[in-house]
């Protein structure tokens, strides 16, 4: 068991730092620190090339692919520099770390080259389509249909919560494509371009007044039959290998996220005087150890090397970090006081302690919401009885 | 970087946990807590035939080296079974003589330690009269004090070794809650001692051994508490089906295991960052005390709830990890104790 770099990685740490730095202070500073998925969002669109141009957009796929084939120990150091380098956060995100794995792992070679290229390189977004109005938790429970009619498959029905659709160029959508299939059984697993007739783009506001999400809904929707993942009815496989991806290394890039508002927490403490509060310093104790925890819960997951046996550390992290952030946002409003519920300007937007705040409750919802993730590990990691099915 | 055991310390892990589930019944643990709290042969053979007492001390002084990430793997171990054993205080000694005394007290002691021939413990007093080589203070809340043969005393810097076995020395056990670790009150008066040369890095190492032990026995604590429940959730029926499927249990359950693997983690990263001389060792500690002695006491306490009737009785071990779980979090400092530690580290000192 070890937890220090080896001197090879430091020398990488140092190259990729310096790389980064000069970015964020020259060319980039004016996108520097920003971390909502909108803002600015053509200037980040190029600095995705920027990255891609320089091998740094997917340093962990293969050479072949855009990536640099990186060891676990220097994408470690490179989330770790690109956030202290405060670079913004990736607008394809989905694309590079659910979509591209996912594609490396269950995609034909043919696929590999048309989608791959472009997502290393910044130029086609990613946006997931699973959800629906009647299949949140309930995932399997999905209806939108998708039938194939000669060289095309045809989709027609509804996503709901889709984030980003309305600036991705590319949606991976879940479809039953079995008449009369029921459950995890004949859904497929389709690619598909968002900009064409049959696809409708309408954005929802959340709570705290931005609109990142989306209803999306298909209405002969087309794609080339080879648009598929995997084999027709076989989706669900592809659905569930691509959620193990979220668990991947970018979750150390959005710890440093993480690292960032805590420290915004920190110094507005100290300099409204919350900081001596003993409650508080409690608080931010508990905040700070929280978070050193996870990092060293993820490096014990991305280490392990059994990855036959049940991952404890892997199974609970989701729980873990989106109940510390939801936590981390009250935290906040308590160290402002009054004045965190005022907004800066005319406008319904918040900066970044307030939004924390009401953003985070989402972390307990999306991707398995945190009743779901108890039952998973009491199923999966403890092997208790399953929840009981209804047939309403 | 490479955040998982070694395959030596996976079977050091398989190794000292077999002895312990084999040998530390609940038969003889309670046997134990009726006389001292102490199972002498079971301490006998987990010094002769598994020679883990030896880690932390070097081969020439008759111990096995290693380092703290082994001393974590069997405090865990030991912690899973509320194995009535003096180790919290022997690792703490043994740490500290390496540390801070001289040659000759290491040539004295280690080796009888190490063999198990010997008991130690270590005590820390507020006040105490030096009459240049004889010594007087009385010490609270020794754990295992009553049984110890060697005691080393600390006050603020300095450190002594004192020999138990001496009319000078008057040792009260006294019954304690957790009766597999009792605690004791040592009272020297005028007692021979010797000090040991370098008290700051005695005390220092005692206290970081003793810290990550308590953490790392607590995450045992905490585990075993959760595997027990599991396993009786699958047995125990009720309204017709096994209370392990019910979702409120369930999730208790669930929740229980975030914690741990939380404090697995604070664990791990403590004895690595000791390894390794890490800047944020104490930090580490801080946060491994006050995470995993909490976590443990959590689900010890879910672990009596969630039994049912059975849990509450004296038959049941559940009480056993219950008042493990609660002494833990008091000894070397409180929760609040160390996190306020941490907040001074990011937020600078309490005004
Ligand atoms: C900000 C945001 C972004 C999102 N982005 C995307 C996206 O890009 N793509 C996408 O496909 N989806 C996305 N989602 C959808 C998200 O995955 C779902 O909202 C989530 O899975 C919950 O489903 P639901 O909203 O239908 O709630 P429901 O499933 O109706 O749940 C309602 C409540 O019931 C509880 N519940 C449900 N089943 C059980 C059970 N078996 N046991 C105990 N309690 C239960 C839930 O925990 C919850 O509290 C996003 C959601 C949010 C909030």
């Amino acid at each position: 068991m070890k937890l220090g770099f080896s001197l090879a990685e430091e020398a990488f740490r140092d190259e990729c730092a310096a790389w980064l730095q000069d970015r964020m202070a020259n060319a980039f500073a004016d996108i520097r620190g920003i971390a909502n998925l909108t803002e600015k969002i053509e200037r980040r669109k190029e600095w995705e090339q920027e990255l891609a141009a320089h091998r740094w957009s997917c340093i962990g796929w293969p050479e072949q692919w855009g990536g640099r084939g990186a060891s676990l120990a220097e994408q470690v150091i490179f989330a770790e520099e690109y956030a202290r380098a405060g670079a913004p956060g990736r607008v394809n995100h989905i694309g590079v770390e659910l979509a591209g794995p996912t594609i490396l792992a269950f995609g034909t070679e043919e696929q590999k080259a048309k989608f791959l290229p472009g997502i290393a390189a910044g130029t086609s977004i990613w946006c997931q389509g699973y959800s629906e109005p009647n299949a949140g938790s309930d995932l399997a429970n999905v209806r939108t249909k998708a039938r194939l009619e000669g060289d095309q498959w045809v989709v027609n029905g509804q996503k709901v919560w889709t984030s980003l659709a309305h600036y991705s160029d590319w949606i991976f959508v879940v479809a039953r494509s079995e008449e009369g299939s029921k459950g995890p059984k004949g859904l497929t697993f389709l690619m598909m371009k968002l900009d064409q007739p049959g696809i409708d783009v309408v954005p929802i506001r959340q709570i705290n007044g931005e609109a990142e999400f989306n209803e999306t809904f298909f209405a002969d929707a087309r794609c080339p039959a080879d648009s598929l993942i995997g084999t027709p009815g076989d989706g669900w496989r592809v659905a569930m290998g691509l959620l193990a991806f979220e668990r991947g290394v970018s979750t150390l890039g959005q710890q440093m996220g993480f690292r960032n508002e805590l420290d915004e927490i920190i110094r507005v403490a100290r300099e409204n005087g919350a900081a001596r509060d003993p409650l508080i310093r409690q608080r931010i104790a508990k905040a700070e150890i929280g978070l050193r925890l996870m990092r060293y819960g993820a490096l014990r997951m991305l280490s392990r090397t059994d990855l036959s046996a049940i991952d404890g550390a892997a199974l609970t992290y989701k729980i873990q970090w989106a109940t510390w952030r939801r936590d981390l946002g009250e935290l906040a409003m308590d160290v402002l006081g009054q004045a965190g519920e005022i907004a800066e300007g005319d406008a319904y937007e918040w900066g970044m302690l307030p939004n924390l705040f009401l953003y985070s409750r989402c972390d307990t919802i999306y991707g398995g919401t945190n009743q779901i993730q108890r039952n998973q590990i009491a199923e999966r990691g403890l092997g208790l009885p399953r929840e009981p099915r209804g047939d309403v | 970087m490479d955040f998982v055991f070694t395959d030596e310390q996976v079977m050091i892990a398989d190794t000292v946990s077999a002895f312990l589930v084999e040998s530390a019944t609940s038969e003889r643990t309670r046997a134990a807590m009726a006389a001292d709290g102490l199972d002498r042969s079971l301490w006998a053979s987990f010094c002769e035939d598994l020679g883990l007492a030896g880690i932390g001390v070097p081969e020439e002084s008759g111990g096995v080296g290693l380092g703290m990430v082994e001393q974590a793997i069997v405090a865990e171990a030991a912690g899973a079974t509320v194995a009535p054993l003096p180790l919290l205080g022997h690792a703490m000694l043994v740490r500290a003589i390496v540390a801070g005394g001289s040659h000759e007290q290491k040539d004295t002691w280690l080796s009888r330690l190490v063999s198990g021939r010997i008991v130690g413990a270590v005590a820390r007093a507020e006040h105490w009269q030096d009459k240049g080589s004889s010594l007087s203070l009385v010490a609270d809340f020794v754990p295992h004090g009553a049984s110890a043969d060697l005691i080393m005393v600390c006050g603020e810097a300095r450190a002594w070794l004192v020999d138990a076995a001496q009319p000078q020395v008057t040792r009260i056990g006294h019954v304690t809650m957790d009766q597999t670790r009792p605690l004791a009150t040592v009272t020297l008066t005028e007692a021979r001692v010797e000090e040991l040369p370098d008290g700051p890095a005695a005390i220092a190492a005692a206290e970081v051994t003793g810290l990550l032990s308590l953490s790392a026995e607590a995450l045992g604590v905490a585990q075993e508490a959760l595997d027990r429940t599991v396993a009786y959730s699958k047995e125990r029926i009720q309204f017709g089906r096994p209370i392990g499927s019910f979702q409120a249990y369930k999730h208790r359950l669930a929740d229980m295991m975030v914690l741990i693997e939380q404090a697995r983690s604070a664990v791990y990263w403590a004895a690595c960052a000791l390894d390794e001389n890490d800047a944020d060792a104490w930090l580490a500690l801080h946060a491994a005390k006050s995470f995993c002695a909490d976590t443990a006491f959590m689900c010890a306490a879910n672990m009596i709830q969630l039994h049912g009737g059975i849990g509450f009785t004296w038959e049941h071990d559940a009480h056993l990890f219950f008042k493990r779980a609660r002494s833990i979090q008091t000894l070397m400092g409180s929760g609040n104790h160390h996190r306020e530690k941490v907040a001074a580290m990011v937020l600078g000192e309490a005004a």
